[in-house]
């Protein structure tokens, strides 16, 4: 057993810590490629994003979508699912963030309309999530290409609805008419006056998120259904073992992982666009699948991970701004960079790591006490 | 003559487990060889070694009088050496003959090797009457006929030793005796058998020679017809000191758990438990003795609600199930107060990345004693694992420590513990002592005793016989999904051993009638 | 309004639309065949007509622009091999992280290289693979059906669409009728009999990912340097995930697979001419009914309520030699 373990802090810390590393040396190379210096990337980088009290307001911003969709990514996870479907998931979410403000904002206050839009947007979001997980439930359908598929179903449904259906009467945009003051999340500039964040939308939702972090914090790893998905997620067959219906676990999971992602909707949605519009998921779905790579599934590490893609978005723009040459792509590539280093490389550095640690600790040649 | 093989001083560990250790072994060419051993004595690693799956530690292989060095599959079949795997290794959606050419296509496109092939097979049925449908799907053939295949694979890659790795486990008697037949054929060909078993009555109706292992080691090498099915079995088991367990008389009370005309059938569609009926009253343990791969794990997790069986009824206390058509879950039959403490504890009973509080409660998550609401109660959960850890003296003392960091023993304990403090009236138990330290063994014979005492039905399901002797009360013992005997715990170890083999006659050829209709 | 539905344009872009579909479910076909699965395609097919569309527009050679499509391919699959097969990761993860790379690296690239908004310029002559007339095409054209069939459907194709379709009975005889072929489907059910075999399972699985960077770089190079005259940012759309369904929809079989990119080019081809059209006694049919039904017929197969979709038994699972 002692044979190939490493420390807890390193398989924590260490291997996590090796992997960015990886992503952004490579990063750093793909930027020597286009001919710019990486320091001066990151000094731009940084300053974009943190330096200033807008570009703290747009990291955090973007940091709200990625929260939620990283923790709709995280709660499968643990499941042992692999939810693909946050993007669609999101997207559909805005129904119901927009059908809650369409028919309250002229009457309620926003405060009155927040519940029902948080509400309609984890619901349509749990809801487009249910049929790729009934099918992996009770016909045993691959989760992970039916909600690929339905990503694309949702991207022509909600053309569709928002060109032929909820659409701007009069207008030929696809866009539903703006929302009213009821329908209208405040700016974290009106909470709190003494903090600048210039024109950043940064809004009331970055709080829902947190609180979605703490929530999933507890469902996983303090409530019964949270053990039940743990359990399910780390042995099936002593689920079973344990009375736990896999079926009714899978798609609880997928419904509430659906749900997370729909609840972006808000802050895109009801926070900052205040109106429905297409594409304004833009990929922020996919960002989930590195957030809760990056955050290794635990909440308190899906918002560091949230805030440093945040950064990179935020950055990234200013950056494509200050050096014309590193486009916003960049992100993209840094994302692609981590998926494949913090995921599917996950442990290309744990052979050697291991070697270093036996070899350092051979001549001592003392058994490791909790192993034996 | 020059043996066939000839293994010298051949090591392997995995880890901190020494599979094979100083093997030693001779084959003579043209004879059949059994190797006979109990489950985990290290007889499919040797022969895993033998065929190039693995690379031995230190050690040497001698081919027909040579030196040789056995890296992979490939270098084994060269040497004219053919494997026939527990698991066969087919193709299931691929056809007879594509599973005989792969490997061996003979060129770059199959046309030319498929033709040769088909000769090759119409030649091989004629040789040995090994007759197979060549275009017939693997998946579509029964299983005596898919090992058929994988026979003639070897010889097709020109096999002149052939290993078979406990061959009889997936076969009818009926399909064994057929195997038997075709093994004696290619030994008058002069083709050499190697035959991992753990079945006596098969080592003694088919080899020449047999090697006993136990725990990594030969520890003997007969003349089979020198031999005596008693000596195999008291050399495969060893001279071990019987365990004794400090035990008074059973006060056995009403039936607790009844078992009637029980079905049980596998995924595959095999019926792995046949219309078994028992019954085991408060106050007894009633072990269930036989070789593992005879029933003994579907039934127990049949009454465990993991399975459903295909007919038959199960009585806990008074109430009847008719399970077949209203089946209960695991935590339905909890519910029931049944107990269970599974055989592979990796696998089903604990979750080893968990830490040891959380699988303290695994199966009883939605107990109210641990539960506040949707919430869990962590206050209690953690007391009653404390609580637990010192009863149990489970080690280290840390409920908060990862499973997988407490040794086989500890593990178990932290199964047991939950099992029993939990006061099932009645307790189904899985290899208790698997993989567990001899201290851990007394102290969780102990344990079961006195549950027992406390008036709770007992069934015990182990692969020692040891153990099924001194704790159960009365001793069950299945072959091929029956019930075949039951003897009381102080019937002779050989009595029971031969039970186990499938060596009572009148059970064996009632076996046999019923497979055959 | 028939005309929609069935004419030779329709008929013809068709064709054009699935050749693209078709290399990359080809592309994927050898790649889950094997074990591997991939959710990359997109991205190989991006990076593909990327690499495609540059050299071809500095060389002015579309064959160099082909060649150059399928190296970037082949890099990026070699990537995918590196993580599933020889350090076991997740396949999943490791096609999302592809998808994000190649969307990435190309418009970054192409920004940095050509300065048109992740543009390439548009190509020179011979940069470009042009439609070839059949020979005769035009004699044949006046005699019915099959003259006509001749010189408006079969003629007129850029030489890629046919090595599209000539791919597929090309695979079908890899697949079933050499030694690689049966090796490939054996190791993507059993890799485990492979091993046993004798055969090495890891050398086997990076052949068949090779082989799939290949065929994607056919489908990127035919998008960016025979469908169009340059590179566009993102200008695969979604095409490796529709190849990607049609080849759940073919069950993994290479007659299927054209069948199926047939049918999803099809629904593409009429998608496109059925804008402000309506069906008589149907109405307007929203083009995005058409655009959503390559998927939702996948879905629909993979539930299993027509016929049954089953990989590959050993797709997803990195091979590790069990103890016994």
């Amino acid at each position: 057993m002692s044979a190939g373990q490493l420390p807890r802090w390193a398989d924590l810390g260490l291997i996590p810590l090796l992997n960015l590393t990886a992503a952004f040396l490579v990063s750093g190379l793909v930027v020597l490629i286009i001919g710019e210096n990486p320091i001066e990337v990151v000094q731009i980088l940084l300053w974009g994003s943190l330096g200033f009290g807008e570009g703290i307001g747009f990291t955090l911003f973007y940091a709200t979508n990625f929260i939620f969709t990283g923790l709709a990514v995280a709660v499968a996870f643990h499941a042992g699912l692999f939810n693909i479907g946050g993007e669609g998931q999101a997207y559909v979410g805005g129904l119901g963030v927009a059908a809650a403000c369409l028919l309250l904002d002229r009457i309620v206050p926003w405060w009155v309309t927040l519940p029902f839009v948080i509400l309609g947007s984890a619901a349509a979001g749990a809801a487009w999530a249910f049929i790729p997980a009934w099918l992996q439930a009770k016909r045993g359908s691959h989760v992970v290409i039916t909600t690929i598929m339905f990503n694309f179903i949702a991207a022509s449904m909600m053309v569709y609805l928002l060109v032929n259906v909820i659409g701007k009467e009069g207008s030929m945009q696809p866009e539903t008419r703006t929302f009213e003051d009821g329908g209208r999340l405040p700016m974290l500039n009106d909470i709190f006056p003494f903090f600048d964040f210039g024109t950043a939308p940064v809004n009331l939702s970055l709080l829902l998120a947190l609180l979605s972090a703490f929530g999933v914090w507890l469902l996983i790893w303090r409530t019964r259904l949270g053990y039940a998905i743990r359990t399910l997620g780390a042995n099936a067959t002593a689920a079973v073992y344990a009375g736990i219906s896999p079926a009714r676990i899978i798609i609880i999971t997928m419904m509430i992982s659906g749900g997370l992602a729909g609840m972006m909707a808000i802050n895109e949605i009801m926070g900052s666009q205040h109106r429905l519009l297409i594409e304004f998921v833009s990929g922020y779905g996919f960002v989930g699948i590195a957030v809760a790579l990056m955050g290794r599934g635990h909440p308190v590490g899906i918002v560091l991970a949230a805030i440093l893609f945040g950064m990179l978005y935020q950055g990234g723009a200013e950056l494509a701004f200050e050096i014309p040459a590193v486009t916003r792509d960049m992100i993209l590539v840094i994302q692609g960079l981590v998926i494949l280093f913090a995921g599917a490389l996950e442990y290309m550095f744990r052979p050697t790591l291991v070697r270093i640690f036996t070899f350092a600790r051979t001549p001592a040649s003392s058994v490791p006490a909790a192993a034996k | 003559m020059t043996p066939a093989i000839e293994l010298r001083k051949i090591n392997k560990s995995f880890g901190a487990v020494h599979a094979n250790k100083n093997i030693d072994l001779v084959v003579g060419k043209g004879s059949i060889h059994g190797i006979i051993g109990e489950n985990g004595a290290g007889k499919s690693t040797l022969m895993s070694i033998l065929y190039g799956f693995y690379n031995a530690d230190s050690g040497d292989i001698l081919v027909d009088g040579k030196v040789v060095s056995i890296t992979d599959s490939k270098t084994a079949i060269s040497l004219g050496i053919g494997m026939v795997h527990q698991h066969f290794m087919l193709v299931d959606t691929f056809s007879v003959l594509e599973n005989i050419i792969l490997g061996a296509e003979d060129g770059t496109f199959l046309s030319g090797g498929s033709d040769k092939a088909r000769k090759e097979l119409a030649r091989l049925d004629a040789d040995y009457g090994l007759k197979v449908d060549p275009d017939a799907l693997i998946e579509n053939l029964p299983v005596g006929l898919q090992q058929r295949v994988e026979i003639l694979k070897a010889l097709y890659r020109g096999a002149e030793v052939l290993i078979l790795d406990e061959p009889t486990g997936v076969l009818t008697p009926a399909e064994a005796d057929h195997l038997f037949r075709i093994l004696e054929v290619l030994k008058s060909q002069g083709k050499t058998v190697l035959l991992i078993t753990h079945k006596l009555r098969e080592i003694m109706a088919i080899t020449d020679t047999v090697s006993v292992m136990r725990r990594g080691e030969i520890v003997a090498t007969r003349k089979t017809s020198e031999t005596s099915m008693e000596e195999l079995a008291e050399l495969m088991v060893g001279r071990r000191v019987l365990l004794t367990v400090d035990k008074g008389n059973a006060a056995p009370g009403a039936p607790v758990l009844k078992v009637e005309n029980l079905t049980v059938t596998d995924a595959r569609g095999v019926t792995v438990v046949k219309n078994v009926s028992f019954e085991v009253r408060a106050g007894e343990i009633v072990g269930i003795a036989g070789v593992s791969g005879n029933g003994q794990s579907e039934l127990l997790e049949t009454l465990a609600g993991i399975r459903r069986p295909k007919s038959g009824t199960v009585t806990i206390g008074s109430e009847v199930l008719d399970l077949a058509h209203h089946p209960v879950d695991a935590a339905g039959m909890r519910a029931k107060s049944v107990g269970h403490v599974p055989e592979d504890r990796h696998r089903m009973g604990l979750v080893t990345s968990f830490a040891e509080y959380e699988n303290a409660i695994l199966g009883y998550q939605d107990d109210p004693a641990y539960a506040k609401g949707p919430f869990l109660n962590l206050a209690a959960i953690k007391e009653t694992a404390k609580g637990e850890i010192a009863k149990y003296d489970i080690r280290p003392p840390n409920p908060m420590l990862k499973t997988a960091n407490f040794s086989g023993g500890n593990q178990q304990k932290i199964v047991l513990a939950r099992e029993i403090e939990r006061d099932p009236s009645v307790l189904l138990i899985g290899q208790p002592t698997r993989g567990v330290d001899i201290g851990a063994i007394e102290f969780i014979h102990k344990r079961i005793v006195e549950l027992r005492d406390a008036g709770k039905a007992i069934l015990l399901v182990s692969v020692e016989l040891d153990e099924i002797r001194s704790l159960s009360d009365r001793v069950l013992v299945m072959f091929d999904g029956r019930i075949v005997g039951e003897r009381l715990p102080s019937a002779g170890e050989g009595e029971i051993g031969l039970l186990m083999a499938g060596v009572d006659d009148a059970s064996a050829a009632a076996s046999r009638q019923g497979d055959a209709a | 309004m028939f005309d929609i539905f069935f004419s030779y344009p329709t008929f013809d872009s068709m064709a054009r639309l699935a050749t693209p579909l078709l290399f990359a479910c080809l592309a994927g076909l050898y790649s889950e065949r094997s074990g591997v699965v991939d959710i990359g395609l997109e991205g190989k097919m991006l990076g593909a007509a990327f690499g495609a569309a540059s050299v071809a527009f500095l060389t002015a050679n579309a064959w160099l622009g082909l060649l150059a499509g399928i190296v970037v391919a082949v890099s990026l699959s070699l990537l995918h091999g590196f993580a599933s097969i020889t350090n076991r990761g997740n396949q999943i993860v490791s096609g999302v992280a592809i998808n994000f790379l190649a969307a990435g690296l190309t418009a970054l690239l192409g920004q940095a290289w050509f300065g048109q908004g992740g543009r390439t310029p548009s190509l020179p002559a011979g940069g470009r693979f042009l439609e070839i007339t059949l020979p005769f095409a035009e004699e044949m054209a006046s005699v019915p059906f099959i003259g006509r069939f001749y010189a408006e459907f079969l003629s007129g194709h850029s030489i890629l669409v046919y090595g599209a379709f000539l791919a597929v009975p090309l695979t079908w005889w890899v697949l079933f009728r050499t030694r690689f072929g049966l090796r490939l489907r054996a190791v993507g059910e059993s890799p485990a009999a492979v091993d046993t075999a004798g055969i090495s399972v890891t050398f086997l699985r990076y052949r068949a990912v090779i082989i799939c960077g290949i065929l994607c770089g056919f489908a990127g190079a035919y998008l960016a340097i025979a469908q169009s005259s340059g590179f566009i940012k993102d200008m695969t759309a979604g095409k490796g995930f529709i190849a990607l369904a049609a080849l759940i929809f073919a069950k993994w079989k290479p007659v299927n697979a054209m069948l199926a990119c047939l049918l999803f080019g099809y629904l593409d081809a009429v998608a496109i001419r059925m804008q402000g059209q309506s069906i008589p006694g149907i109405g307007e049919v929203p083009v995005q009914v058409f655009q959503a039904l390559p998927y939702v017929l996948t879905v629909i197969l993979l539930a299993g309520f027509i016929g049954k979709a089953i990989p590959p038994k050993a797709s997803g699972i990195p091979y590790l030699k069990e103890r016994t």
